[in-house]
């Protein structure tokens, strides 16, 4: 169970790895919300290749980031989903709401223009 | 009807046992003819009663004990999560799609129980506890295919 966090300009990209029940949300939304309180963070990319698993704490967990991403005017882009994973996204609805793509370089592509450098780890 | 198998199980109301109690049910319903994707779907069912039973019932103290029995009948699991908890006082609201007591939680939790599994049973009687009991039928489809290979 591991949460990757690295920043491209404004956007956080995430990388979940393991199953995300109310356990793993928890920290999910723990570490998720003290980077955004650390630094300005406009857009979320969340990479859920590692995730095997999801439930309505999950769900729950990413919608209420969405909710922060998206009260400041930006986007969430979830890439990289499994396709049980994909099935309990759509639904609870969430899929009508962020954006999806196959890659982390694509969803950072449609978010336009970012550095090449990552900033932090 | 006849009970082929069962098994009970005890665990600490604690968050790391909601994984615990996936995969054991996981690994029960695996002796029915269900495919992988019952099998997902099942695990996200165990999954919300269970945390409802940790997060709603005992209110996330982690000192009680949820009850988890799963029964097999034939072509049929049963799973039943029982806690000793506050219990839920008006059942028809509890269930209902978008009522939580948790805005980032949204409710989905029992939508989640109705949609993957045949029948949700919802018994609960305030501070006494509250009992989930949900069945699941594997598909002839899936049987009818194990008897052509004997």
């Amino acid at each position: 169970m591991r949460i990757d966090l690295s920043s491209r300009k404004d956007t956080l990209v995430v990388r979940v790895h393991g199953e995300l029940d109310m356990v793993m949300a928890d920290k999910f939304r723990h570490e998720v919300d003290r980077e955004m309180d650390r630094r300005p963070v406009r857009n979320l990319v969340l990479n859920l290749q590692g995730v095997s698993f999801i439930d309505s704490s999950g769900v729950g967990a990413i919608i209420g980031r969405y909710k922060r991403i998206a009260r400041e005017g930006g986007r969430v882009i979830i890439t990289e989903v499994k396709p049980q994973v994909k099935r309990i996204l759509e639904m609870s609805g969430m899929m009508k709401i962020v954006g999806m793509s196959a890659s982390e370089a694509e969803a950072l592509r449609k978010l336009g223009p970012v550095g090449n450098q990552e900033v932090a780890e | 009807m006849r009970i082929d198998n069962q098994m009970c199980l005890e665990f600490a109301s604690l968050p790391e046992n909601i994984a615990l109690s996936r995969v054991v049910v996981a690994s029960f319903a695996a002796q029915l003819d269900f495919t992988l994707n019952d099998l997902e779907e099942i695990k996200v069912a165990a999954s919300e009663a269970v945390s409802n039973a940790i997060i709603h019932g005992y209110q996330n103290r982690p000192d009680r004990l949820v009850r988890l029995r799963a029964t097999r009948k034939g072509r049929t699991l049963e799973l039943s999560v029982e806690d000793d908890g506050v219990g839920i006082a008006d059942i028809e609201l509890a269930t209902k799609p978008s009522y939580s007591t948790d805005p980032e939680r949204m409710g989905l939790g029992f939508a989640f129980m109705k949609s993957f599994m045949d029948r949700v049973e919802v018994k609960s009687e305030v501070d006494k506890g509250t009992t989930v009991t949900m069945t699941k039928t594997a598909s002839l489809a899936a049987a009818k295919h194990v008897d052509k290979l004997c």
